[in-house]
């Protein structure tokens, strides 16, 4: 089936202060937004989808001038594809903080004339959902259709269902955990580690010195990239295969699995933004909405719409976020009588997986949201 | 008689619900008991089942799914959370019997079972002809059946008495879905194909 073809993208003024629950305020900011589908006369056919870390507002099809820039999420949404842009207006949007195109830590900020650098406020997963909500009244959608993220894309649709019930009919939350883990934390603070550290970060000031911590953008991108895989997948697509067919004994590349990550690391650190990287770690290391009642995660899911459907789904292989992670979700949501489905899918990418295109998968998806009514 | 789906045991157990209550079905398969409850008996409904084309029919069908592994328990669901849990014809494909039994009525306050009666005459019969029997409610050949667990009714209705469950009602079907009228637990064993039954627990 093809895509959804040619898109545009829009940026989208907010004047209203964004009070942060870091105690800092964003004066005003911009949002990179897309938009795929035709909303409806009633306003009720309109699904967001939430970005993880280094996700932005092009989910789908291509730029006019830039046809081989296919958004991050294509395989899902288009005419007759999961996210049927004939039947609902697909959102995108870049989150504050991010790096492409809404405000965020390379913009103005407008106290100094400067770039914000390591002066932009941390933001949580709560704050964005407050920026979406604001995003949604601009397009006067009182309840979205649905609200859908994988990773701490759905961490964002899970703070939906909680910080504003009433207007979530159906959340996906998908490769998701109510928290994270120590490991997982360990992992972040390793990659803004390697950030920090970078002789070029200059205290998240680098633009003023006209460079860019690219070296440890670099290997926190490799330690992540590391922890989306699986080791099966690693040990099918790489095993122990050389590039040049023997040993050099030396600190080149040699192996094909560094080849690939050396390469996934420069592509990486050649258009992300380091502070946003640091912003989006800490965004998933706070997310744990249960602190709103203590820790405990079945109160706070009490909180949730009783008529709200939520699909949890997790990947076998996932061993970032892994299934048991998805399943307290869902444990939580069964124990308010909620009505929740939940899939294991049995797929081989690791975290990865929930970006890919398999037809059980994909199945699962255009299932349960062909159940909404318009 | 016509019966609801193909399925006699379906009617009973619509039978035994009420409206607004909640109703577990384990093995869910695409979700077809729980729809039915749903739309003729109003209650609200969560199947769980580990079929991956399973989970997708019940999604399909507009039913709360879950997948999971009944072997490993039902962890993810708390105690006394549903007024009715029901394992249909699933029982005899559970390794952990016991197991399965107690954890329905941890999580549910009343618990409704239907197996094929291996004692029933013609399987009894096809046996002594020398062949392990076939038939509507037991409708798999001996190398490729799901079942595990090979038991009468009276087996069962012993097990609940060592395990100290409480039958609440018992119903026993022949082959053509009709209700067995006997007396006796015996002529129900050698009567029935299917048996349904309620179960509870002291609390």
């Amino acid at each position: 089936m093809p895509g959804i073809g040619v898109v545009e993208s829009q940026r989208i003024h907010f004047s209203e202060p964004l009070h942060l629950r870091s105690g800092g305020i964003l004066p005003a900011y911009d949002l990179a937004v897309e938009t795929y589908g035709t909303l409806n006369a009633a306003r009720s056919n309109a699904i967001l989808v939430c970005h993880a870390l280094s996700g932005h507002h092009h989910l789908a099809g291509h730029y006019a001038d830039a046809p081989d820039n296919v958004g991050w999420w294509d395989n899902i949404i288009g005419p007759g594809r999961p996210l049927d842009t004939d039947k609902f207006f697909i959102v995108g949007l870049n989150n504050p903080g991010g790096c492409h195109g809404s405000t965020g830590p390379s913009s103005i900020n407008p106290a100094t004339g400067k770039p914000w650098g390591a002066d932009f406020p941390i933001i949580a997963v709560s704050d964005w959902v407050t920026a979406q909500a604001r995003l949604a009244d601009s397009f006067g959608i009182d309840s979205w259709a649905a609200v859908m993220g994988g990773s701490l894309g759905g961490m964002q649709a899970l703070r939906w269902t909680i910080s504003y019930p009433e207007r979530v009919r159906n959340a996906l939350i998908i490769a998701s955990a109510p928290k994270l883990t120590a490991q997982n934390i360990a992992f972040n603070d390793v990659a803004r580690q390697a950030i920090l550290t970078d002789p070029d970060f200059h205290g998240g000031h680098y633009y003023e010195h006209g460079t860019r911590p690219v070296r440890g953008l670099r290997l926190a991108r490799m330690l992540g990239h590391i922890t989306y895989l699986s080791d099966d997948q690693m040990g099918e697509k790489f095993g122990r295969e050389l590039r040049n067919g023997s040993f050099a004994f030396d600190y080149d590349v040699e192996f094909e699995v560094e080849s690939y990550l050396r390469y996934q690391g420069d592509k990486f650190a050649g258009y992300f933004d380091a502070n946003t990287y640091l912003l989006m770690t800490k965004a998933l290391d706070y997310f744990d909405p249960a602190r709103l009642d203590d820790g405990d995660l079945v109160k706070t899911m009490g909180r949730t719409h009783p008529n709200t459907n939520f699909f949890v789904a997790s990947f076998t292989t996932d061993w970032r976020f892994s299934p048991a992670r998805s399943r307290e979700i869902v444990a939580a949501l069964l124990a308010n009588g909620r009505k929740v489905s939940y899939a294991e899918i049995d797929l081989n990418f690791g975290h990865d997986s929930f970006l890919m295109e398999d037809p059980h998968y994909h199945g699962l998806v255009a299932a349960f949201l062909g159940n909404i009514a318009l | 008689m016509t019966h609801t789906l193909g399925r006699p045991d379906f009617d009973l157990i619509a039978g035994w619900v009420e409206p607004g209550h909640r109703v577990l079905d384990l093995g869910c398969g695409d979700g077809a008991l729980l729809k039915l409850l749903i739309t003729t008996r109003n209650v609200q409904g969560w199947g769980v089942d580990i079929e991956d084309a399973n989970v997708l029919a019940a999604i399909r069908n507009g039913i709360n799914v879950i997948q999971s592994n009944l072997e490993k328990g039902l962890a993810d669901f708390a105690d006394d959370a549903f007024d009715h849990v029901v394992l249909s014809r699933t029982l005899q494909t559970v390794r952990h019997t016991e197991h399965i039994l107690r954890e329905m009525l941890r999580v549910g306050r009343e618990a409704v079972v239907s197996f094929p009666n291996f004692a029933y005459w013609q399987n009894l019969r096809s046996v002594l002809d020398g062949r392990m029997p076939v038939s509507e409610d037991l409708p798999y050949q001996w190398y490729d059946s799901p079942n595990v667990r090979f038991f009468t009714l009276l087996d069962f209705e012993a097990l609940c008495g060592q395990m100290g469950l409480t039958i609440v009602e018992r119903r026993v079907l022949d082959e053509a879905g009709e209700i067995v009228l006997a007396d006796s637990p015996r002529d129900l064993n050698f009567l029935g194909s299917l048996a349904v039954y309620r179960l509870t627990r002291p609390r």
